[in-house]
Protein backbone atom coordinates (compact mmCIF):
# COMPACT_ATOMS: atom_id res chain seq x y z
CA UNK A 1 0.00 0.00 0.00
CA UNK A 2 1.58 3.84 -0.85
CA UNK A 3 2.35 5.22 2.50
CA UNK A 4 2.29 9.12 3.21
CA UNK A 5 3.52 11.12 5.77
CA UNK A 6 1.84 13.86 7.15
CA UNK A 7 2.40 14.46 10.38
CA UNK A 8 6.44 16.22 10.36
CA UNK A 9 4.91 18.48 12.89
CA UNK A 10 4.73 15.43 14.77
CA UNK A 11 8.15 14.57 14.18
CA UNK A 12 10.38 13.85 11.40
CA UNK A 13 12.73 10.73 9.73
CA UNK A 14 16.29 10.87 11.00
CA UNK A 15 18.40 11.59 7.60
CA UNK A 16 20.74 8.67 7.32
CA UNK A 17 23.16 10.56 6.72
CA UNK A 18 22.73 12.51 10.40
CA UNK A 19 22.23 8.75 11.67
CA UNK A 20 25.89 7.59 9.82
CA UNK A 21 27.72 10.60 11.85
CA UNK A 22 25.86 9.80 14.92
CA UNK A 23 26.63 6.18 14.70
CA UNK A 24 30.36 5.77 16.06
CA UNK A 25 28.97 8.08 18.92
CA UNK A 26 26.95 5.25 20.55
CA UNK A 27 30.34 2.41 20.42
CA UNK A 28 34.14 3.60 20.27
CA UNK A 29 33.58 7.48 20.79
CA UNK A 30 31.51 6.57 24.08
CA UNK A 31 33.18 8.91 26.55
CA UNK A 32 31.80 11.02 29.09
CA UNK A 33 31.61 14.73 27.61
CA UNK A 34 33.13 14.99 32.02
CA UNK A 35 35.69 12.62 31.55
CA UNK A 36 39.90 14.19 31.70
CA UNK A 37 40.58 11.84 29.19
CA UNK A 38 40.71 10.88 25.75
CA UNK A 39 37.53 8.93 25.20
CA UNK A 40 35.87 12.13 27.40
CA UNK A 41 38.09 15.08 25.47
CA UNK A 42 36.55 13.30 22.45
CA UNK A 43 32.85 13.39 23.07
CA UNK A 44 33.83 16.72 24.69
CA UNK A 45 35.14 17.90 21.29
CA UNK A 46 31.72 16.74 19.77
CA UNK A 47 29.67 18.88 21.84
CA UNK A 48 31.71 21.89 20.83
CA UNK A 49 30.92 21.25 17.16
CA UNK A 50 27.11 20.62 17.67
CA UNK A 51 27.08 23.70 19.86
CA UNK A 52 28.84 25.89 16.47
CA UNK A 53 26.62 24.27 14.30
CA UNK A 54 23.21 25.40 16.14
CA UNK A 55 24.52 28.37 16.72
CA UNK A 56 25.42 29.17 13.13
CA UNK A 57 21.76 27.70 12.35
CA UNK A 58 19.99 30.36 14.62
CA UNK A 59 22.83 33.09 14.26
CA UNK A 60 23.73 33.11 18.20
CA UNK A 61 26.08 35.72 19.26
CA UNK A 62 27.95 32.63 20.66
CA UNK A 63 28.16 29.48 20.93
CA UNK A 64 28.38 29.15 24.14
CA UNK A 65 24.11 30.63 24.77
CA UNK A 66 23.57 27.14 22.79
CA UNK A 67 22.31 24.57 25.64
CA UNK A 68 21.31 21.05 25.07
CA UNK A 69 18.44 19.34 27.21
CA UNK A 70 16.87 15.91 26.62
CA UNK A 71 13.71 17.03 24.36
CA UNK A 72 11.91 20.47 22.81
CA UNK A 73 10.06 19.73 26.61
CA UNK A 74 12.37 20.26 28.27
CA UNK A 75 14.39 22.89 26.83
CA UNK A 76 10.92 24.77 27.01
CA UNK A 77 10.26 24.03 31.09
CA UNK A 78 14.00 25.29 31.45
CA UNK A 79 13.61 28.17 29.20
CA UNK A 80 10.24 28.85 31.53
CA UNK A 81 11.41 28.09 34.83
CA UNK A 82 14.64 28.60 35.06
CA UNK A 83 14.55 32.36 33.99
CA UNK A 84 11.44 32.39 36.21
CA UNK A 85 13.53 31.45 39.21
CA UNK A 86 16.59 33.38 38.10
CA UNK A 87 14.68 36.22 38.09
CA UNK A 88 12.48 36.13 41.26
CA UNK A 89 14.03 38.99 43.11
CA UNK A 90 12.81 41.38 40.03
CA UNK A 91 9.52 40.33 39.75
CA UNK A 92 7.15 37.54 40.00
CA UNK A 93 5.18 37.83 36.83
CA UNK A 94 4.44 36.01 33.18
CA UNK A 95 2.97 37.13 30.00
CA UNK A 96 2.25 34.87 27.93
CA UNK A 97 -0.21 34.06 23.97
CA UNK A 98 -2.73 31.34 24.77
CA UNK A 99 -1.89 29.13 22.22
CA UNK A 100 1.69 28.34 23.74
CA UNK A 101 2.48 24.52 24.03
CA UNK A 102 1.20 22.66 26.54
CA UNK A 103 4.78 22.54 27.18
CA UNK A 104 5.38 26.09 28.19
CA UNK A 105 1.71 26.95 29.62
CA UNK A 106 1.85 23.74 32.19
CA UNK A 107 5.54 25.18 33.22
CA UNK A 108 3.79 28.92 33.49
CA UNK A 109 0.72 27.01 35.73
CA UNK A 110 3.03 25.28 37.94
CA UNK A 111 4.89 28.27 38.62
CA UNK A 112 1.71 29.64 40.02
CA UNK A 113 1.64 26.82 43.19
CA UNK A 114 6.05 28.68 43.55
CA UNK A 115 4.48 32.11 43.93
CA UNK A 116 4.36 33.63 40.28
CA UNK A 117 1.56 34.73 38.71
CA UNK A 118 0.56 35.33 34.92
CA UNK A 119 -1.90 36.90 32.26
CA UNK A 120 -2.96 35.06 29.25
CA UNK A 121 -3.28 37.23 25.89
CA UNK A 122 -5.65 35.94 23.50
CA UNK A 123 -5.43 35.51 19.87
CA UNK A 124 -7.55 37.04 16.59
CA UNK A 125 -9.16 34.36 14.57
CA UNK A 126 -6.03 33.46 12.74
CA UNK A 127 -4.36 32.98 15.90
CA UNK A 128 -1.99 36.02 15.51
CA UNK A 129 -1.36 37.43 19.24
CA UNK A 130 -2.94 40.78 20.38
CA UNK A 131 -0.60 42.85 20.55
CA UNK A 132 -2.43 45.53 22.62
CA UNK A 133 -3.78 42.77 25.00
CA UNK A 134 0.22 42.13 25.39
CA UNK A 135 1.38 45.99 26.03
CA UNK A 136 -1.53 46.18 28.36
CA UNK A 137 -0.55 42.72 30.30
CA UNK A 138 2.87 43.92 31.20
CA UNK A 139 3.36 45.68 34.81
CA UNK A 140 6.32 46.42 36.87
CA UNK A 141 6.51 42.93 38.02
CA UNK A 142 6.62 40.96 34.58
CA UNK A 143 10.11 39.28 34.00
CA UNK A 144 9.20 37.26 31.35
CA UNK A 145 6.83 37.26 27.98
CA UNK A 146 6.52 33.67 26.41
CA UNK A 147 5.27 34.15 22.65
CA UNK A 148 5.98 30.98 20.57
CA UNK A 149 7.16 31.88 16.71
CA UNK A 150 4.66 29.42 14.99
CA UNK A 151 1.72 27.29 16.37
CA UNK A 152 1.84 23.65 16.13
CA UNK A 153 -1.53 23.03 15.47
CA UNK A 154 -2.66 26.02 13.28
CA UNK A 155 0.57 27.24 11.75
CA UNK A 156 0.29 30.90 12.76
CA UNK A 157 3.61 32.77 12.22
CA UNK A 158 3.36 34.99 15.07
CA UNK A 159 4.84 39.16 14.50
CA UNK A 160 8.35 38.54 16.16
CA UNK A 161 8.87 42.04 15.55
CA UNK A 162 6.29 43.44 17.38
CA UNK A 163 6.46 41.38 20.72
CA UNK A 164 10.70 42.13 20.58
CA UNK A 165 9.54 45.73 20.31
CA UNK A 166 7.17 45.71 23.37
CA UNK A 167 9.43 43.41 25.70
CA UNK A 168 12.80 46.04 24.43
CA UNK A 169 10.32 48.70 25.01
CA UNK A 170 9.20 47.38 28.75
CA UNK A 171 12.72 46.00 29.41
CA UNK A 172 11.06 42.65 29.99
CA UNK A 173 13.13 39.27 28.33
CA UNK A 174 11.23 38.00 25.35
CA UNK A 175 11.11 33.50 25.37
CA UNK A 176 9.95 32.20 21.92
CA UNK A 177 9.27 28.71 20.88
CA UNK A 178 10.87 28.33 18.16
CA UNK A 179 10.43 24.27 17.66
CA UNK A 180 7.70 24.68 14.87
CA UNK A 181 9.60 26.76 12.76
CA UNK A 182 13.54 25.95 12.88
CA UNK A 183 14.06 24.26 9.77
CA UNK A 184 11.03 25.29 7.86
CA UNK A 185 11.33 29.26 8.48
CA UNK A 186 14.25 31.47 8.67
CA UNK A 187 15.01 31.34 12.51
CA UNK A 188 17.56 34.42 13.47
CA UNK A 189 17.41 35.34 17.22
CA UNK A 190 19.47 38.42 16.92
CA UNK A 191 17.13 40.02 14.06
CA UNK A 192 14.30 38.41 16.17
CA UNK A 193 15.19 40.20 19.41
CA UNK A 194 14.41 37.51 21.36
CA UNK A 195 16.63 36.65 24.60
CA UNK A 196 15.73 33.04 24.93
CA UNK A 197 14.78 30.45 22.04
CA UNK A 198 13.81 26.82 21.57
CA UNK A 199 14.64 23.93 19.75
CA UNK A 200 13.66 20.09 18.76
CA UNK A 201 15.72 18.60 16.53
CA UNK A 202 14.03 15.61 15.42
CA UNK A 203 11.41 18.37 14.05
CA UNK A 204 13.90 18.87 11.37
CA UNK A 205 15.22 15.98 10.68
CA UNK A 206 17.26 15.13 13.65
CA UNK A 207 16.95 12.95 16.34
CA UNK A 208 15.05 12.14 19.31
CA UNK A 209 16.31 12.52 22.50
CA UNK A 210 17.47 15.97 22.46
CA UNK A 211 16.36 19.50 22.84
CA UNK A 212 18.15 23.24 22.47
CA UNK A 213 17.59 26.58 24.74
CA UNK A 214 19.14 29.18 23.16
CA UNK A 215 20.18 31.87 25.85
CA UNK A 216 21.36 35.26 25.39
CA UNK A 217 24.02 36.01 28.11
CA UNK A 218 22.39 38.97 29.45
CA UNK A 219 19.18 36.75 30.53
CA UNK A 220 19.85 34.84 33.42
CA UNK A 221 18.55 31.27 33.69
CA UNK A 222 19.24 28.79 36.58
CA UNK A 223 19.45 25.23 35.98
CA UNK A 224 16.05 22.99 37.07
CA UNK A 225 17.44 19.76 36.76
CA UNK A 226 20.26 19.25 39.50
CA UNK A 227 23.54 17.27 39.91
CA UNK A 228 26.68 18.00 38.00
CA UNK A 229 27.92 20.74 36.25
CA UNK A 230 27.13 20.23 32.72
CA UNK A 231 26.26 22.65 30.20
CA UNK A 232 27.55 25.60 31.94
CA UNK A 233 25.54 24.39 34.97
CA UNK A 234 22.41 24.97 33.45
CA UNK A 235 21.40 21.62 32.98
CA UNK A 236 22.50 18.25 35.11
CA UNK A 237 23.09 14.98 33.80
CA UNK A 238 25.71 13.48 31.18
CA UNK A 239 24.84 14.53 27.72
CA UNK A 240 22.68 12.02 25.16
CA UNK A 241 26.45 12.50 22.88
CA UNK A 242 25.00 10.86 19.66
CA UNK A 243 21.75 12.82 19.68
CA UNK A 244 23.58 16.05 20.63
CA UNK A 245 26.28 14.64 17.59
CA UNK A 246 23.07 14.47 15.52
CA UNK A 247 21.37 17.43 16.01
CA UNK A 248 24.86 19.51 15.22
CA UNK A 249 24.65 17.77 11.89
CA UNK A 250 21.17 18.21 11.14
CA UNK A 251 21.41 22.30 11.70
CA UNK A 252 23.84 22.05 9.30
CA UNK A 253 21.97 20.43 6.85
CA UNK A 254 18.68 22.48 7.31
CA UNK A 255 20.43 25.74 6.85
CA UNK A 256 21.80 24.28 3.65
CA UNK A 257 18.61 22.88 2.47
CA UNK A 258 16.25 25.63 4.66
CA UNK A 259 15.58 27.48 0.76
CA UNK A 260 15.41 24.43 -1.00
CA UNK A 261 12.65 22.44 1.38
CA UNK A 262 10.77 25.61 1.95
CA UNK A 263 10.02 26.00 -1.44
CA UNK A 264 9.03 22.55 -2.08
CA UNK A 265 7.23 22.39 0.78
CA UNK A 266 5.41 25.51 0.11
CA UNK A 267 4.19 24.51 -3.30
CA UNK A 268 3.24 21.15 -2.02
CA UNK A 269 1.14 23.02 0.80
CA UNK A 270 -0.92 25.04 -1.96
CA UNK A 271 -1.61 22.50 -4.12
CA UNK A 272 -3.23 20.25 -0.73
CA UNK A 273 -4.88 23.60 0.34
CA UNK A 274 -6.57 23.57 -3.25
CA UNK A 275 -7.27 19.67 -3.37
CA UNK A 276 -8.81 19.53 -0.71
CA UNK A 277 -10.57 22.73 -0.91
CA UNK A 278 -13.10 21.19 -3.38
CA UNK A 279 -14.15 18.92 -1.32
CA UNK A 280 -17.50 20.31 0.20
CA UNK A 281 -18.14 21.46 4.09
CA UNK A 282 -14.31 21.95 4.58
CA UNK A 283 -13.03 25.03 6.66
CA UNK A 284 -9.27 25.77 6.65
CA UNK A 285 -8.15 27.01 10.49
CA UNK A 286 -5.61 29.59 10.75
CA UNK A 287 -4.08 32.15 8.35
CA UNK A 288 -4.25 30.94 4.46
CA UNK A 289 -0.80 29.27 3.11
CA UNK A 290 1.04 32.99 2.64
CA UNK A 291 3.75 35.12 3.98
CA UNK A 292 1.91 34.56 8.51
CA UNK A 293 1.38 30.87 7.57
CA UNK A 294 4.57 28.08 8.21
CA UNK A 295 5.35 26.43 4.60
CA UNK A 296 4.48 22.71 6.28
CA UNK A 297 1.01 22.79 7.89
CA UNK A 298 -2.52 22.77 6.96
CA UNK A 299 -5.25 22.92 9.58
CA UNK A 300 -8.84 22.29 8.59
CA UNK A 301 -11.97 20.67 10.26
CA UNK A 302 -14.61 18.29 8.06
CA UNK A 303 -17.95 19.54 8.93
CA UNK A 304 -20.27 16.61 10.07
CA UNK A 305 -17.96 14.11 10.64
CA UNK A 306 -15.24 13.39 13.67
CA UNK A 307 -11.42 14.01 13.27
CA UNK A 308 -10.82 10.60 15.15
CA UNK A 309 -12.64 8.39 12.74
CA UNK A 310 -11.13 10.71 9.81
CA UNK A 311 -7.32 9.71 11.22
CA UNK A 312 -8.02 6.19 11.34
CA UNK A 313 -9.47 5.62 7.70
CA UNK A 314 -6.64 8.00 5.87
CA UNK A 315 -4.30 5.90 8.32
CA UNK A 316 -5.86 2.62 6.82
CA UNK A 317 -5.01 3.75 3.42
CA UNK A 318 -1.34 4.67 4.26
CA UNK A 319 -2.07 8.26 5.09
CA UNK A 320 -0.76 9.36 8.73
CA UNK A 321 -2.03 12.38 10.10
CA UNK A 322 -3.42 14.34 13.27
CA UNK A 323 -6.10 15.70 14.72
CA UNK A 324 -6.99 18.07 17.47
CA UNK A 325 -10.61 16.88 18.00
CA UNK A 326 -11.73 16.13 21.61
CA UNK A 327 -11.70 12.39 20.45
CA UNK A 328 -8.13 12.01 19.96
CA UNK A 329 -6.73 13.52 22.96
CA UNK A 330 -6.48 11.55 26.47
CA UNK A 331 -7.99 14.34 28.19
CA UNK A 332 -11.09 14.65 25.89
CA UNK A 333 -10.89 18.14 25.04
CA UNK A 334 -10.69 19.65 21.69
CA UNK A 335 -6.96 21.35 21.39
CA UNK A 336 -6.74 24.94 23.28
CA UNK A 337 -5.45 26.61 19.77
CA UNK A 338 -8.76 25.73 18.07
CA UNK A 339 -10.79 27.20 21.22
CA UNK A 340 -8.65 30.19 21.29
CA UNK A 341 -9.46 31.20 18.04
CA UNK A 342 -13.19 30.57 18.57
CA UNK A 343 -13.89 27.50 16.47
CA UNK A 344 -16.94 26.41 17.16
CA UNK A 345 -17.62 23.55 18.31
CA UNK A 346 -19.03 20.89 15.84
CA UNK A 347 -15.36 21.78 13.77
CA UNK A 348 -13.49 21.50 16.22
CA UNK A 349 -14.49 17.77 16.29
CA UNK A 350 -13.89 17.49 13.27
CA UNK A 351 -9.93 18.79 13.07
CA UNK A 352 -7.11 17.21 11.01
CA UNK A 353 -4.24 18.78 10.82
CA UNK A 354 -1.41 17.80 8.11
CA UNK A 355 2.12 18.62 7.64
CA UNK A 356 4.31 17.82 4.89
CA UNK A 357 8.18 17.20 4.51
CA UNK A 358 11.08 17.62 1.78
CA UNK A 359 10.09 14.07 1.14
CA UNK A 360 6.35 14.33 -0.10
CA UNK A 361 6.03 14.50 -3.87
CA UNK A 362 3.09 15.69 -6.06
CA UNK A 363 1.75 12.18 -6.74
CA UNK A 364 1.70 12.16 -2.36
CA UNK A 365 -0.53 15.55 -2.82
CA UNK A 366 -2.91 14.09 -5.43
CA UNK A 367 -3.39 10.12 -3.82
CA UNK A 368 -4.03 11.79 -0.08
CA UNK A 369 -6.82 14.54 -2.09
CA UNK A 370 -8.49 11.74 -3.85
CA UNK A 371 -8.41 9.41 -0.79
CA UNK A 372 -9.59 11.95 1.89
CA UNK A 373 -12.74 13.16 -0.46
CA UNK A 374 -13.97 9.41 -0.21
CA UNK A 375 -13.43 9.28 2.90
CA UNK A 376 -15.29 12.11 3.58
CA UNK A 377 -17.81 10.51 1.85
CA UNK A 378 -17.96 6.95 3.62
CA UNK A 379 -18.07 8.55 7.09
CA UNK A 380 -20.35 11.26 6.24
CA UNK A 381 -22.68 8.56 4.94
CA UNK A 382 -22.76 6.98 8.60
CA UNK A 383 -23.18 10.29 10.70
CA UNK A 384 -26.44 11.24 11.60
CA UNK A 385 -25.18 15.20 11.83
CA UNK A 386 -24.75 14.72 8.03
CA UNK A 387 -28.49 13.88 7.68
CA UNK A 388 -29.70 16.13 9.70
CA UNK A 389 -28.17 18.97 7.50
CA UNK A 390 -30.07 17.48 4.55
CA UNK A 391 -32.77 17.47 5.95
CA UNK A 392 -32.98 20.89 7.26
CA UNK A 393 -32.81 20.00 10.88
CA UNK A 394 -29.40 21.65 11.41
CA UNK A 395 -27.12 24.17 9.93
CA UNK A 396 -24.00 23.99 8.35
CA UNK A 397 -21.26 26.23 10.58
CA UNK A 398 -18.74 26.34 6.98
CA UNK A 399 -22.02 27.15 4.49
CA UNK A 400 -24.95 28.56 6.61
CA UNK A 401 -28.37 27.94 4.77
CA UNK A 402 -30.13 29.58 7.07
CA UNK A 403 -32.43 26.40 7.93
CA UNK A 404 -32.23 24.55 10.80
CA UNK A 405 -30.59 24.91 14.39
CA UNK A 406 -26.82 25.23 15.06
CA UNK A 407 -25.06 21.79 15.23
CA UNK A 408 -24.01 22.57 18.93
CA UNK A 409 -27.63 23.79 20.04
CA UNK A 410 -28.73 20.29 19.07
CA UNK A 411 -25.94 18.59 20.51
CA UNK A 412 -26.66 20.40 23.69
CA UNK A 413 -30.50 19.00 23.25
CA UNK A 414 -29.79 15.41 22.65
CA UNK A 415 -27.12 15.35 25.16
CA UNK A 416 -29.82 16.87 27.49
CA UNK A 417 -31.28 13.26 26.66
CA UNK A 418 -29.50 11.28 29.21
CA UNK A 419 -31.29 9.67 32.47
CA UNK B 1 5.79 -4.25 7.60
CA UNK B 2 5.86 -7.50 9.57
CA UNK B 3 3.42 -6.63 12.14
CA UNK B 4 0.34 -4.39 11.26
CA UNK B 5 -0.31 -2.18 13.53
CA UNK B 6 -3.57 -0.20 14.69
CA UNK B 7 -4.96 1.66 17.06
CA UNK B 8 -7.83 -0.55 18.84
CA UNK B 9 -8.06 -4.44 18.46
CA UNK B 10 -9.30 -6.54 15.50
CA UNK B 11 -12.88 -6.96 16.69
CA UNK B 12 -13.16 -2.92 17.15
CA UNK B 13 -11.23 -2.11 13.80
CA UNK B 14 -13.37 -4.49 12.08
CA UNK B 15 -16.84 -3.13 13.02
CA UNK B 16 -15.14 0.32 12.63
CA UNK B 17 -14.33 -0.80 9.08
CA UNK B 18 -16.84 -2.93 8.02
CA UNK B 19 -20.01 -1.27 10.21
CA UNK B 20 -22.71 -3.72 10.80
CA UNK B 21 -26.35 -2.76 10.73
CA UNK B 22 -25.21 0.94 9.42
CA UNK B 23 -28.04 3.11 8.06
CA UNK B 24 -31.86 3.94 8.99
CA UNK B 25 -35.41 2.56 9.09
CA UNK B 26 -37.89 3.30 7.38
CA UNK B 27 -40.60 4.29 9.40
CA UNK B 28 -38.92 3.30 12.45
CA UNK B 29 -40.81 2.00 15.87
CA UNK B 30 -38.47 4.00 18.08
CA UNK B 31 -35.73 6.15 17.27
CA UNK B 32 -33.18 7.62 20.34
CA UNK B 33 -30.53 10.00 19.25
CA UNK B 34 -27.89 10.86 22.42
CA UNK B 35 -24.94 12.60 22.71
CA UNK B 36 -22.05 12.58 24.59
CA UNK B 37 -21.56 15.85 27.11
CA UNK B 38 -18.02 14.39 27.63
CA UNK B 39 -16.41 14.56 24.23
CA UNK B 40 -19.21 15.90 21.59
CA UNK B 41 -20.02 12.60 19.97
CA UNK B 42 -23.44 11.89 18.91
CA UNK B 43 -25.51 8.91 17.94
CA UNK B 44 -28.54 7.52 17.00
CA UNK B 45 -30.19 4.15 16.92
CA UNK B 46 -33.11 2.98 15.43
CA UNK B 47 -35.70 0.27 16.19
CA UNK B 48 -38.10 -2.13 14.31
CA UNK B 49 -39.97 -3.82 16.94
CA UNK B 50 -42.59 -6.80 16.62
CA UNK B 51 -44.22 -9.07 18.68
CA UNK B 52 -42.39 -7.31 21.51
CA UNK B 53 -39.00 -8.11 20.21
CA UNK B 54 -36.19 -6.25 18.46
CA UNK B 55 -36.68 -7.56 14.33
CA UNK B 56 -34.20 -4.62 13.26
CA UNK B 57 -31.82 -2.16 14.54
CA UNK B 58 -29.74 0.68 12.98
CA UNK B 59 -27.53 2.90 13.56
CA UNK B 60 -26.05 6.42 12.69
CA UNK B 61 -22.92 7.71 14.93
CA UNK B 62 -20.88 11.12 14.74
CA UNK B 63 -17.92 10.01 16.35
CA UNK B 64 -14.38 8.54 16.67
CA UNK B 65 -13.58 4.73 15.69
CA UNK B 66 -14.79 3.44 18.93
CA UNK B 67 -18.05 5.05 18.97
CA UNK B 68 -18.97 3.54 15.67
CA UNK B 69 -17.44 0.48 16.04
CA UNK B 70 -19.72 0.66 19.89
CA UNK B 71 -22.86 1.40 17.96
CA UNK B 72 -22.31 -1.59 15.75
CA UNK B 73 -21.74 -4.12 18.44
CA UNK B 74 -24.44 -2.38 20.27
CA UNK B 75 -26.90 -3.01 17.28
CA UNK B 76 -25.87 -6.65 16.36
CA UNK B 77 -26.25 -7.74 20.45
CA UNK B 78 -29.99 -6.24 20.48
CA UNK B 79 -31.31 -7.56 17.58
CA UNK B 80 -33.79 -10.59 18.22
CA UNK B 81 -34.00 -9.61 21.45
CA UNK B 82 -36.79 -8.72 23.95
CA UNK B 83 -37.38 -5.20 24.80
CA UNK B 84 -36.91 -6.20 28.17
CA UNK B 85 -33.36 -7.89 27.23
CA UNK B 86 -32.24 -4.81 25.54
CA UNK B 87 -33.10 -2.57 27.80
CA UNK B 88 -30.74 -4.37 30.24
CA UNK B 89 -27.75 -4.44 27.72
CA UNK B 90 -25.12 -2.38 29.90
CA UNK B 91 -21.94 -1.02 28.37
CA UNK B 92 -20.02 -3.38 30.19
CA UNK B 93 -21.68 -6.14 27.56
CA UNK B 94 -20.85 -3.74 24.30
CA UNK B 95 -17.06 -3.55 25.72
CA UNK B 96 -16.66 -7.67 27.01
CA UNK B 97 -18.57 -8.33 23.06
CA UNK B 98 -15.62 -5.43 21.67
CA UNK B 99 -13.15 -7.53 23.14
CA UNK B 100 -12.16 -4.34 25.12
CA UNK B 101 -11.95 -0.61 24.41
CA UNK B 102 -9.17 1.49 25.92
CA UNK B 103 -10.03 3.03 28.97
CA UNK B 104 -10.45 6.82 27.84
CA UNK B 105 -12.97 5.23 25.08
CA UNK B 106 -15.63 2.93 27.69
CA UNK B 107 -17.60 6.12 27.48
CA UNK B 108 -18.30 5.23 23.57
CA UNK B 109 -19.69 2.01 24.70
CA UNK B 110 -21.80 4.17 27.48
CA UNK B 111 -23.23 6.21 24.51
CA UNK B 112 -24.59 2.92 22.90
CA UNK B 113 -26.03 1.58 25.84
CA UNK B 114 -28.02 5.06 26.47
CA UNK B 115 -28.79 5.34 22.72
CA UNK B 116 -30.75 1.68 22.71
CA UNK B 117 -32.79 2.97 26.31
CA UNK B 118 -33.80 6.10 24.52
CA UNK B 119 -35.09 4.27 21.31
CA UNK B 120 -36.85 1.95 23.53
CA UNK B 121 -38.40 4.47 25.48
CA UNK B 122 -39.34 6.48 22.37
CA UNK B 123 -41.11 3.18 21.00
CA UNK B 124 -42.67 2.66 23.83
CA UNK B 125 -43.90 7.13 24.93
CA UNK B 126 -45.30 6.25 21.35
CA UNK B 127 -47.03 3.03 21.92
CA UNK B 128 -48.94 4.42 25.15
CA UNK B 129 -49.97 7.11 23.59
CA UNK B 130 -51.84 5.04 20.69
Amino acid sequence: MKQVYLDHQSTTPLLPEVFEVMRPYFTEAFGNPSSLHKFGLRARDALKTAREQIALLINAESPDDIFFTSSGTEANNLAVKGVAYANKRKGNHIVWCRTEHPSVLNSIEFLEKEGFTHTKVGVDVEGRINLDELKAAITDQTILICCQHVNHDIGTIQPMDEVAKIAAEKGVLFFSDAINSTGWLPVDVQKMGVQLLTLSPHRFYGPKGVGIVYRNRRARMVSIIHGGVQENGRRAGTENVPAIVGAGIAAEIAARELTKRIEHVTRLQKKLYDGLGTIPYIKFNGPAPGPIRICNNLNFSTEFIEGEGQLLLCDMQGIAVASGSSCVSKSLKVSHVLDAIGLDHALAQGNIIMTLGQDNTDEDIDYVVETFGKIVTRLRSMSPMWDEFQKGVIDSVVAPTGRGMSFSDHAAQVSGHRK
Amino acid sequence: MAQEYTLYNDTVMDHFMNPRNLGDIDNPDGVGEVGAAACGDIMKISLKVKDGKIEDARFKTFGCGSAIASSSMATELIKGKTLAEARALSNDDVVTALGGLPPVKIHCSVLAEEAIKAAIEDYESKNQKA
